[in-house]
């Protein structure tokens, strides 16, 4: 027993003295392939909708809220799924969020919003971190669909068309300013700018 | 004889329209079994044009769409552009000050809790046949009738 476990810490240990050089380059090879292939597209089934409801805080809470929204039906069918807002779409970024993710997995196994009145009681919280994010990379996950360079403002109203014009265009202001609350409902708003 | 048989006639048809034109039971176009094809859903007007009020205490309509907003104990959508506080930014017209009293008739710093939900008197107007003829009139048509 213990020597045929010698025998194996002896190959892995040293594996160029009893395998080929050509054998373990491909073997190399081949293996990356397939854990990298496998790692994303394990990250990628977390991107799901269906990874997302699969519990039944996002299910219950914010998917149902989300269903009334312009961003799931509309006139012309394309819609934006929990990730499309809420993950980096590239990939460094994607990681470090994945990562920041993980305490969710903390926040499931101990119950943190696992009854309604507990999420409504974290509701600003939540949100307030979802701002504070849009805010701080400048609305990136709206501009990825939404992008300034091709708006067009005959096309929008006189209103809209007067604050994407000016505000957004400077700078001064970004989506997530005032469009808070238009994928899932408001938290209590008081002391919120704009809205108190 | 004839003639005067023909303005009754007329006369009973006249007064049964009339009574059918005030005492509409249902706008209904279709026997309660049959279901009826529902009309076109209009667009509603969104082009922030101010509509003239019917009459002094009307509540202005809303001249834009309203699709989502929420107005709830937590947030009133409203409220951001037409509060005193946002105006300036906004430029939309603040609430008049009646919204800012109390039954008492003080004024508080804040919306009444008695005015809060704006869709109660404020609706969006769309651009379609009312299905009744609607009589009112305004009071300056009232009155230049009445001087002449």
């Amino acid at each position: 027993m213990i020597e045929t476990i010698k025998r194996y810490w002896r190959a892995i240990s040293t594996p160029s003295k009893y395998y080929s050089l050509g054998f373990l380059t491909l073997g190399g090879f081949i293996m990356g392939v397939i854990f990298w292939g496998g790692f994303n597209t394990a990250m990628e089934f977390t991107n799901t909708e269906t990874f997302c409801t699969g519990c039944h805080e996002m299910r219950e809470n914010v998917y149902e809220e989300l269903q009334s929204t312009i961003h799931f039906t509309n006139r012309s069918g394309v819609r934006a799924k929990c990730s499309d807002c809420h993950v980096p779409h590239d990939w460094t970024n994607k990681i470090a969020r994945k990562m920041q993710a993980s305490k969710e997995v903390w926040g499931k196994i101990f119950g943190t919003i696992n009854t309604r009145e507990k999420f409504v009681a974290k509701r600003r919280e939540l949100a307030e971190r979802e701002w504070n994010r849009l805010k701080a990379n400048d609305s990136l996950e709206c501009r990825n669909c939404h992008d300034f360079e091709y708006m067009d403002f005959t096309w929008q109203s006189q209103r809209a068309a007067t604050q994407h014009s000016t505000a957004l265009a400077n700078g001064e202001k970004t989506c997530i300013d005032c469009h808070k609350g238009i994928a899932h409902h408001l938290p209590d708003m008081s002391g919120v700018e704009g809205w108190d | 004889m004839k003639s005067r048989m023909t303005i009754t006639v007329l006369l009973g048809l006249a007064l049964t329209a009339g009574a059918l034109a005030q005492n509409v039971a249902t706008t209904r176009d279709a026997a309660l079994d049959v279901e009826p094809n529902p009309p076109k859903i209009s667009r509603v007007e969104n082009d922030d044009v101010k509509r003239k009020r019917a009459y002094p205490m009307q509540p202005p309509t809303v001249p834009h769409k309203i699709d989502n907003y929420q107005i709830d104990t937590n947030a009133n959508k409203c409220m951001s552009c037409h509060s005193r506080r946002r105006t300036e930014e906004s430029q939309a017209p603040m609430v008049s000050v009646t919204h800012y009293m109390d039954r008492e008739g003080n004024f508080l710093a804040d919306i009444s809790a008695r005015r809060y939900f704006c869709n109660q008197c404020h609706v969006v107007q769309i651009d379609v046949d009312p299905l009744l003829d609607n009589e009112f009139e305004d009071i300056d048509d009232l009155l230049r009738a009445a001087r002449k």
